[in-house]
Order: C-alpha cells, then sequence, then structure tokens
C-alpha cells in the first residue's frame, strides 16, 4: 500500500503566543516549533498500516511549510516513515485553507496513494477544513476525528471508529480515502536515537509550486486574514483583604450587592 | 540553553525529553518511594537507544558520541538522577570497558543485551578500604586452570543487585600496588557470587546500591578485561567518561531545581509581593543560571574531546568538579527559595537537594577532581618551562 501521512509545523502546545505589532502575524522569537499533535496521531496510524499490510507498503509524509519543517520531517522519517514531500515555496508563506489543499492534493496525486492520514487539525490555526477540501479536489471519501482505524483482508476497504455522544460510530469506506485524526486514535511512537540515525538516509523531495506544475497560487484564495487582534486584557480580579475572615465576607457581599450588582 | 546544536543533537534532546517527561516523571515519585525503578522502564529506553548510545551498530547500539550521551543524560536526569546514574554507568563504564577491553566472543555475547537493556551495567571499584585510592584494592583474584577465583568484597556499588554484567576491579597481584590490579566482568550467575547489604542512602532512592560477595567466586579466564595488570589504566580511562556522564548528570538535577526555584517563587507572595520579585530572589536566580551555563560548556567541552579521541582527564574533572558543586549549591538556593515548605516531600526540591549531595562524592570525589586537575596543571607548566 501507499500510504500518506500529512504533517504541519506549529508552534508548541506549551509556548506563549503573542500577536507582532503590526497584526500581522505571530511574535516569532523564543517560539519552539513542532509536528501538529494530530499529525503525530497520523504518522503513528500511517506506520501501524505499513505493519499490517506488510509487502513493499510505504509511508511517504506530506509537508507544505518553511525550511525550517525539514527537522519536523526529518523526525516522522525518524519515527519510522519511507521518505517525504516537503512542498516550500516563498509564494505559500500565508495560504488560506483552499490553497493549501490545492496544493497538497496536487502534491498527493503526483506522488499517488491508496490511503491519506491528516491531523482532525492543526492546532495552530484550528481551521480544520484541509482534509475536506482535499477530498472534494481529489473526489476521495472522507472520514473524519477517527478514534479507531481497522483495514480490511483485502487492503480495499476500511473501517474507522469515530467518538460520538453516548457511543461510537463505525464508518466503512472504500479506499482511497482520507482520513483526519483524534487524539486516542493510538499512542504516537517516540523517535527512537536508531531511528535518527536512520532517517539521515531518507529521502526528502523538496517541491516548489512550479515543480507541482502551478504558475502561481493554485488559485485564489477563498478567504483572508485581515488582521490578528489581541483578547483584550481581562478586567482582573479584586483581592479582598482584612483581618477577619468574618470582616472579608462582609465586604466582598457588600461588593457583590453594590459594585458587582449580582446579589 | 543558547548552544549551537546540529539536527540530530536536537532531535535526540527532544526524545530524551518527551520520554522523561512522559513515561518517567509518572513513575518517578513511586519509584523513589519503593526504592527501586521496574525493569520495563529500562527495556524501553533500550529500544530508544539509551542504553547502548555510544556502541557500535553491529553490538545493537546507536553509534554516536559522548556529546550526544550528555545530551541525553541531562533530560532523563531533570526528571529522575536515578535513572540518569544507572543510564550513566551502564553506558560510560560498563558498555565502555566491554567495547574496548573485552574479547570479541564476550562483547558478542553480552553488548547486545546490553545496549536492548535486557541487562543492565554495574562498575565495582570501591572497597571498606579503597575506593578513592584504587591502589589499595584487596579483593584476590587468582588464577586457576581456565579460571579466576576471587574472593572479597565490593561496597557502595549502584545498580549491583539488577546488574547482568559487572566490572569488577581485583587484585592479581599481591605485591604491586599499581601493576597487581586486573579488571573482569563478573556475572551474577557466576557460583560464589552472592549480594551482601542493601544500603538505605541519602538520595538516588530509585538506584540501588548494594555491597557485592564474592566466595571463591569463580569467574572464566575470558572474562578478563585486556591483560593481567590492567586494572588501573582502565578503571581511569573507564572514569573519564564516567566523571562526564556525573556531570550531565548534575546539570539535570541543577536544571531541575533551578526550574523549581523559579516556577515556585513566581507563585509565592509575602508582603503583597511575588517572592520572585524581591531583589535577593533575584540575584539568586541569575547566579544560579550563570553557573548552571557555565557548568554545562565545561561538560560539553569535556564530552567533544573524548568524542574527538583526544585525552581529557583533566577536562572531564573539570566539568565534573564545577557541575557536582553548582548542582549543590543551586539546590541549596531553589530550597531556600521555598522558604519551609521546600523541606517537605510534597515539593521536589526536596529530591532533588538529596540527590544532588552524591555527585560531589561518586565517580571521584571533589577532593580526587582536585588532585587531578592540579596533578594535570602543574605537569603542563613543567612540560612548558625549559630544562
Amino acid at each position: 500500500m501507499k500510504i500518506l501521512a500529512l504533517l504541519k509545523r506549529v508552534p508548541d502546545t506549551e509556548a506563549k503566543i503573542l500577536i507582532n505589532t503590526e497584526g500581522t502575524g505571530i511574535k516569532n522569537d523564543g517560539i519552539k516549533y513542532v509536528i501538529n499533535t494530530y499529525d503525530e496521531y497520523a504518522v503513528e496510524e500511517a506506520l501501524r498500516l505499513r505493519e499490517k499490510a506488510g509487502g513493499d507498503s510505504k509511508v511517504t509524509v506530506l509537508c507544505m511549510g518553511p525550511e525550517e519543517a525539514t527537522e519536523l520531517v526529518r523526525t516522522a522519517l525518524a519515527m519510522g516513515a519511507d521518505d517525504a514531500v516537503h512542498v516550500r515555496d516563498a509564494a505559500l508563506a500565508a495560504p488560506d485553507p483552499f490553497v493549501s489543499a490545492a496544493v497538497l492534493a496536487k502534491a498527493a496525486n503526483d506522488e499517488g496513494f491508496d490511503i491519506i492520514f491528516c491531523g482532525k487539525q492543526a492546532i495552530d490555526d484550528d481551521m480544520g477544513q484541509i482534509h475536506s477540501i482535499m477530498a472534494e479536489m481529489l473526489d476521495i471519501p472522507q472520514v473524519n476525528v477517527a478514534t479507531g482505524f481497522e483495514i480490511s483482508a483485502d487492503l480495499k476497504k476500511a473501517t474507522v471508529r469515530r467518538r460520538i455522544e453516548g457511543g461510537d460510530e463505525r464508518v466503512e469506506t472504500s479506499l482511497p480515502a482520507i482520513v483526519s485524526c483524534e487524539k486516542g486514535l493510538n499512542e504516537p511512537r517516540y523517535a527512537s536515537l536508531p531511528g535518527i540515525m536512520k532517517a539521515k538516509k531518507k529521502e526528502i523531495r523538496a517541491k516548489t509550486l512550479a515543480d507541482l506544475g502551478f504558475g502561481a497560487l493554485p488559485s485564489p484564495a477563498r478567504s483572508a486574514i485581515v488582521r490578528w487582534v489581541p483578547l483584550p486584557k481581562s478586567t482582573g480580579c479584586m483581592m479582598v483583604q482584612a483581618e477577619e475572615t468574618r470582616a472579608a465576607v462582609r465586604e466582598l457581599v457588600r461588593l457583590l450587592r453594590e459594585e458587582a450588582k449580582i446579589l | 540553553m543558547k548552544y549551537p546544536l546540529i539536527e540530530e543533537e536536537r532531535m535526540i534532546q527532544k526524545t530524551a525529553r518527551d520520554f522523561a517527561r512522559k513515561e518517567l516523571a509518572p513513575v518517578a515519585v513511586e519509584a523513589n518511594e519503593k526504592g527501586f525503578f521496574p525493569e520495563a522502564i529500562y527495556r524501553k529506553m533500550g529500544e530508544l537507544g539509551f542504553m547502548g548510545i555510544t556502541m557500535p551498530d553491529e553490538y545493537g547500539g546507536v553509534n554516536l558520541g559522548n556529546f550526544c550521551l550528555v545530551l541525553a543524560l541531562e533530560e532523563i536526569s531533570a526528571v529522575c538522577a536515578s535513572t540518569g546514574v544507572t543510564m550513566s554507568v551502564h553506558n560510560s563504564l560498563t558498555n565502555w570497558c566491554i567495547l574496548k577491553y573485552a574479547s570479541e566472543e564476550l562483547r558478542a555475547r553480552l553488548l547486545p543485551r546490553l545496549t536492548s537493556g535486557e541487562m543492565l551495567g554495574a562498575y565495582a571499584i570501591t572497597e571498606s578500604e579503597a575506593g578513592s585510592d584504587v591502589t589499595a584494592i584487596r579483593l584476590s583474584a587468582v588464577r586457576k586452570g581456565n579460571e579466576y577465583l576471587l574472593n572479597g568484597a565490593k561496597i557502595l556499588i549502584s545498580t549491583g543487585d539488577t546488574a547482568g554484567a559487572i566490572i569488577v576491579f581485583a587484585r592479581t597481584d599481591p605485591h604491586d600496588r599499581t601493576k597487581g590490579v586486573s579488571a573482569f566482568v563478573v556475572e551474577p550467575s557466576f557460583e560464589g557470587f552472592s549480594i551482601g547489604k542493601v544500603e538505605k542512602k541519602m538520595g538516588l532512592k530509585a538506584s540501588r546500591t548494594v555491597e557485592l560477595v564474592f566466595e571463591d567466586c569463580r569467574v572464566p579466564a575470558g572474562n578478563l578485561l585486556g591483560a593481567e595488570g590492567m586494572g588501573l589504566k582502565i578503571a581511569f580511562g573507564g572514569l573519564d567518561g564516567g566523571r562526564i556522564g556525573i556531570a550531565a548528570q548534575s546539570l539535570g538535577i541543577a536544571q531541575a531545581a533551578l526550574d523549581e526555584g523559579v516556577r515556585f517563587s513566581r507563585e509565592r507572595r509575602q508582603f503583597h509581593t511575588r517572592i520572585v520579585d524581591f531583589q535577593s530572589t533575584r540575584w539568586k536566580i541569575a547566579d544560579m543560571a550563570t553557573a548552571l551555563e557555565a557548568a554545562r560548556l565545561l561538560t560539553y567541552r569535556a564530552a567533544k574531546l573524548r568524542d574527538a579521541g583526544e585525552t581529557c582527564s583533566k577536562e572531564s574533572s573539570m566539568a565534573k568538579l564545577f557541575a557536582s558543586r553548582t548542582a549543590n549549591s543551586i539546590v541549596y538556593d531553589a530550597l531556600q527559595m521555598h522558604g519551609g515548605v521546600g523541606y517537605t516531600e510534597e515539593f521536589l526540591i526536596e529530591r532533588l537537594f538529596r540527590d544532588a549531595r552524591v555527585t560531589e562524592l561518586y565517580e571521584g570525589t571533589s577532593e580526587i577532581q582536585r588532585l587531578v586537575i592540579s596533578k594535570a596543571v602543574i605537569e603542563e607548566y613543567e612540560r612548558s618551562i625549559p630544562d
């Protein structure tokens, strides 16, 4: 089987995000970048499927992002993926989901695939659209927010489990298809030290928009981010202080009644 | 700390950090209370490559250098210093000695099991009358046909009761203090080998420290490392790497303590002020962080020299002396920043404070490091003046 796993470079979940003064993006200094958490589940599921499918099955990581994303692609190779395609182009500095999906769909098509795994959303902009737009463009079924995955014995069909209110939904899909992954699907493996050494020899094919056959940006973006605006500063809390608890409570009740007017 | 790492080094650091936080942190508290780690953790560390970082591929190792070992040890030790020392001894001492001095038969038999984490390594020099003074070793090894009979005892041996391969230094010639010491690989299945007293220690409670007893312990001649009389050379060669490992362990403890100190002082308020905003706290933080980074640079330098195949006894000792000293001063200050609660088991700093102490004691006390350093400095001077 030819298995694709999509990977996006995003700020570390622990990073403190600040909007830059121009309102065009976030302050980059001191921010660590990591593989999008949900994409880690996608890579892991791709590796598990390869082990099950056997034969000459192969996992290719597909990433669109700046040059700095190479290290994260390499990390996925260290986890065990076979090779990677890294689409990077200055024109793709801030693509909208439609453009991203068009580029990724073309790259996936060029590569050929039986199944595509990706995260259910990227944890940076939380758009969660790529898999659905790609599925439409590639004209293949999509099953989203997967918490379980099983392949049929003949490798032609998959059963995907989705967690819904009060139970699980089992969706059977023909292949090729795109499956977006949710937390709980699996426990992603670490990039082992031997894996890191092996990954150095694995191929990462860098591609530009021109390499993918696009003259300019694939199609006009459908949306644009106008401005990034920081949240208004919270008005903060007031500490009620008094020598005695009894006095503090009396003061608190007075404030709730007279200032906040909720009593 | 900002330091130019290459891609693979950053990736190794991240794997070690993720592993330590996700796998070690949840069990570290219980392991330190119970006094041992579930062996499965070392298997997992073996699978990830942590138990054979500097060993060649053919023995299941990763074929990396001491510098990468240091990066990994720092991360592991920051979460559990007990696991740190087990990993350090295993990699820098046991693996290294076997690779460099054991017969091919022994290497092929033991190294794959060591690098996979199936088997742990230990290193036994100290006796009741010998330790800093290695030449005072009394444990005797007498050749009888195809084997040696070992008699005596070793004390304070980390991982001694769970190790599958123990490097034991013994006396093969009672008349020659220096050339009469030899090194052996002792396997716990050998007849006449037993575990004596299990120590109750101040810190590193998840790492076992025991006495090893040898009563006509039968060691095959093939388990002799190098040749008879090479014991001191092997011991000191191993310790150059071992000291870099303990320096790395110290860095991990120190980093964890600094982080705890900063975290706590930002939360704790006294006199309507976060204590991190008092100048006395600020001065401490600046000094702790500066010393820590200086210690890290000394350690990285020593590791890189060893990887380049250069002699680095002085540099290893400097790294170990300064990093262990720094770790102890940082845990002291970080505990002070906590105030009284830092003295309770509720706070991580209490464990870090206890764990740090031994870094100035084992693999050569700070006094021994100063002997090594001063001897090298004086020799350098003497070589620089014309006859």
